[in-house]
């Protein structure tokens, strides 16, 4: 009986290291989704975010010399508000079926030029 | 024709299917011979069917049959030779094609090993395996059929998504897919163990050699996965903790747990209900793992597509489950184990140990896979936990199954003496000491180092000890050297192919330590001649060029690597799909066993004066797949038949 009692310990012991480690490890990296608006309404300063939403149009700005990529991030109704620095940018796109030879692809025809040196 | 000829094959698949099992099960029920005859005429025709729906989407992909909307989505007439076969399996739709057709496979050879000699469990082995390769067909007519017609027929495909144009596409798929299709088998001898209620060692014997087939394809998948995601994602890992890599670690890391708990209740007539979970919780994460990846629920760089599939797989598994469950429940009794535990120190407890700790690793990742979704139906949130939530759980945990590698194979079994555990653990844990010590001496300040040189020695030198000991007891009845060391891996297979795989896993964790801790990373924008630098390399940038391939073009980087003398070049490139809005990136590398020099393409102008690069110095990743290669014929050697009896 003792013997058993050993082993429930042990596992107890175990068990309760884990659930301990797991609510650590949540408490300490846990991130929150938001979106543009729902920041907006309720911005914690400091708090880890991640934050999704569509980059507007033109609002792109890429300084290749200092590393500095900005833009401006709707959801539709809202902008983020601020400054909101990201240490990890995940970007997500459609998959839906397009046809292989439209429009975009005389894009890439120029620049295989440009870079051929050819036309300048 | 084509998508009609598929379609009609499919469904009389279906049918052949679901009379199969009902005629294996009743056929077992009744003691009748030739239901369970017909049930084998009927898996067999099943496996042509679906040989040939596989054949017949492999013909259209070749030939650009672009009547068949799979095919015009996932190819275009650009789409390479090579290619057009392994983009067959390069989308939903012919994954599950390739799943049911391992499954038929799996169950045919099962008819040929099994049909003699299992007379009580087999047919209920088969019907289980039928019943879940009709859900599988069932899934490939109604949610993700590939053999759907495209009207009007287009005069040029979409394309194959382009990161899967790598060769690992062919290996990888195929490996994990004949892993996860391969545990139905202990799953399918389990459900045929508590249905008759023999529930001893039989099914256990029977499926030893399943399980570790089955071990070997997953482990092989998961590193050809983890070389894919390095080589070719080019976000300079190998592991992300990503939702899909997590839904194939997990039953992984179950699998791993049931292959040892085994060897107790083989030797001690314990833990026949905690093994039968195993085998039932394993099957049912490979199902949870599909679900996970092709219904889109959790974001994932890996998601297919969205649709009914997602809640399918929910259903069928919630029925396994439930069904499995109950048969536990029915059979309690049974269950119930002969044996007891004796000591806390001994070989027993060991394994057992390990056993819990991948278990705890299995759940912490599965919680941690999960946890937006429980917490959004929680508290209302969306929450995730990265990859520093499954590192700080994990690293521990594995670090203590590292040290009980150690243990595990040479404590005694019952109850370890004091003489027991000096004799065998005395040199290990002095050398593992001073491994630790020496790390010290050489400037190795990281405790995460330190105790994991400590650990992966103490372990090598037990194996070694092992080694030499049973060695010696060769030499001493008169064989010479060589032979006598051979002849133990090849009499001991299984031991010695178990202590292969747990060396390959030993240079794996120094690997992934040592990449973890001293790989360097750098971002920089250069102008044509100027030069970069991290960790002693000097990276210059000589100019891009354009570079035009059959269905891309590409952007080239040339840069010149060197340490004071030049190295090499390497050139990176971003690939221009026309289908794809936005460029792949194409790493190129140089791999050494000390560090690999790894460089990505970045931004560049488009007069090819200036390109924004990433470049790192990757510490010790190359002993990752080293390992890798070790562990898998170590596995290799143990899956070979048994030539010696031991009890």
């Amino acid at each position: 009986v003792t013997r058993q009692r050993k082993f429930i310990a042990g596992g107890v012991v175990i068990a309760l290291a884990l659930a301990y480690m797991i609510y650590a490890g949540v408490t300490q990296s846990a991130v929150y989704f938001v979106t543009p608006a729902e920041l907006r309404a309720a911005p914690v300063p400091g708090k880890a975010y991640r934050l999704g939403g569509m980059v507007v149009p033109g609002s792109l700005k890429w300084e290749a010399r200092s590393l500095d990529l900005s833009f401006s991030l709707s959801d539709g109704t809202a902008t983020v508000p601020g400054y909101f620095k990201a240490n990890l940018i995940m970007a997500k796109h459609s998959e839906e079926y397009k046809a292989p030879h439209d429009k975009s692809e005389a894009g890439y025809r120029e620049l295989l030029k440009t870079l051929r040196g050819e036309g300048r | 024709v084509t998508a009609d000829l598929g379609y009609g094959m499919t469904i009389v698949a279906l049918g052949l299917a679901l009379y199969g099992g009902v005629s294996a099960g009743v056929g077992a029920r009744t003691g009748r011979l030739a239901l369970i005859e017909s049930a084998q005429h009927a898996a067999l025709g099943v496996f042509v069917l679906v040989t040939s729906c596989f054949a017949l989407l492999t013909y259209a992909f070749l030939t650009f049959d672009f009547s068949v909307r799979y095919v015009a989505t996932n190819t275009n007439l650009g789409t390479p030779f090579y290619y057009r076969i392994t983009g067959v399996w390069g989308a939903l739709e012919g994954s599950i094609i390739l799943w049911s057709w391992m499954l038929a496979l799996y169950t045919v050879i099962l008819i040929v090993r099994h049909r003699v000699g299992a007379r009580e469990l087999y047919p209920w082995a088969l019907a289980t395996m039928l019943g879940i390769l009709a859900f599988f067909l069932l899934v490939m007519t109604v949610a993700a059929p590939p053999f759907q017609r495209q009207v009007p027929v287009p005069a040029d495909g979409r394309g194959l998504n382009p990161l899967l144009e790598d060769t690992g596409m062919i290996t990888h798929p195929v490996a994990l897919y004949l892993g996860f299709t391969g545990l139905t088998v202990p799953f399918a001898f389990a459900m045929a163990a508590l249905i008759t209620g023999r529930v001893g060692d039989t099914w256990l014997v029977l499926t030893r050699r399943w399980t570790i087939v089955a071990w070997y394809f997953l482990s092989l998948g998961l590193l050809i996965g983890g070389w894919w995601s390095y080589h070719v994602l080019g976000w300079g890992g190998y592991w992300a903790w990503d939702p899909v890599e997590n839904a194939a670690f997990m039953p992984w890391l179950t699998a791993t747990a049931f292959l040892h708990s085994v060897m107790i209740q083989e030797r001690r007539r314990m833990l026949r209900l905690w093994n039968i979970s195993l085998v039932i919780l394993t099957f049912g994460l490979t199902l949870f793992g599909t679900f996970l990846t092709r219904s889109g629920v959790i974001a994932s760089v890996h998601a297919f597509t969205q649709g009914s599939i997602g809640i399918l797989f929910l259903s069928f598994l919630a029925l396994v489950l439930l069904t499995a469950l109950g048969l536990v429940a029915w059979r309690w009794e049974a269950l119930r184990s002969e044996g007891e535990l004796d000591s806390v120190l001994s070989r027993e407890s060991a394994f057992l140990l390990n056993n819990v700790l991948l278990v705890a690793a299995a759940f912490t990742v599965f919680f941690g896979t999960v946890f937006p979704l429980l917490s959004e139906a929680a508290r209302g949130v969306k929450v995730s936990v990265g990859a520093p939530f499954f590192n700080q759980i994990n690293v521990p945990l594995f670090l203590s199954l590292v040290f009980l590698m150690g243990v595990g194979p040479l404590i005694a079994w019952r109850r370890a003496s004091l003489d027991n555990l000096k004799r065998n653990f005395l040199w290990p844990v002095a050398l593992g000491i001073l491994a630790a010590a020496l790390a010290f001496a050489l400037g190795v300040r990281s405790l995460l180092a330190a105790l994991t040189f400590a650990t992966t020695v103490f372990v090598a030198v037990t194996i070694a000890v092992d080694f030499t000991r049973a060695t010696r007891a060769r030499l001493r009845v008169g064989e010479s050297l060589l032979p006598a060391m051979g002849g133990l891996l090849v009499r001991h297979n299984r031991r010695y192919g178990g202590f292969v795989v747990h060396l390959g896993i030993l240079i794996v964790a120094l690997g992934v330590m040592g990449s973890h801790a001293w790989s360097v990373q750098t971002e920089t924008t250069l102008h044509r001649g100027e030069t970069a630098e991290l960790a002693g390399y000097r990276f210059r940038f000589d100019g891009l060029t354009a570079v035009e391939e059959s269905n891309h073009f590409k952007v080239v980087g040339t840069f010149t690597v060197s340490n004071g003398r030049v190295l090499g070049v390497l050139q990176p490139a971003k690939k221009f799909y026309p289908q794809e809005q936005a460029p792949i990136a194409y790493v190129d590398y140089r791999l050494g066993l000390r560090e690999d020099i790894y460089l990505v393409l970045g931004d560049f102008a488009r007069d090819g004066s200036q390109a924004t690069i990433k470049l790192q110095v990757n510490r010790l990743v190359s002993w990752i797949w080293i390992g890798g290669v070790v562990l898998t014929l170590g596995a290799l050697l143990a899956i070979l038949p048994e030539r010696h009896k031991s009890a």
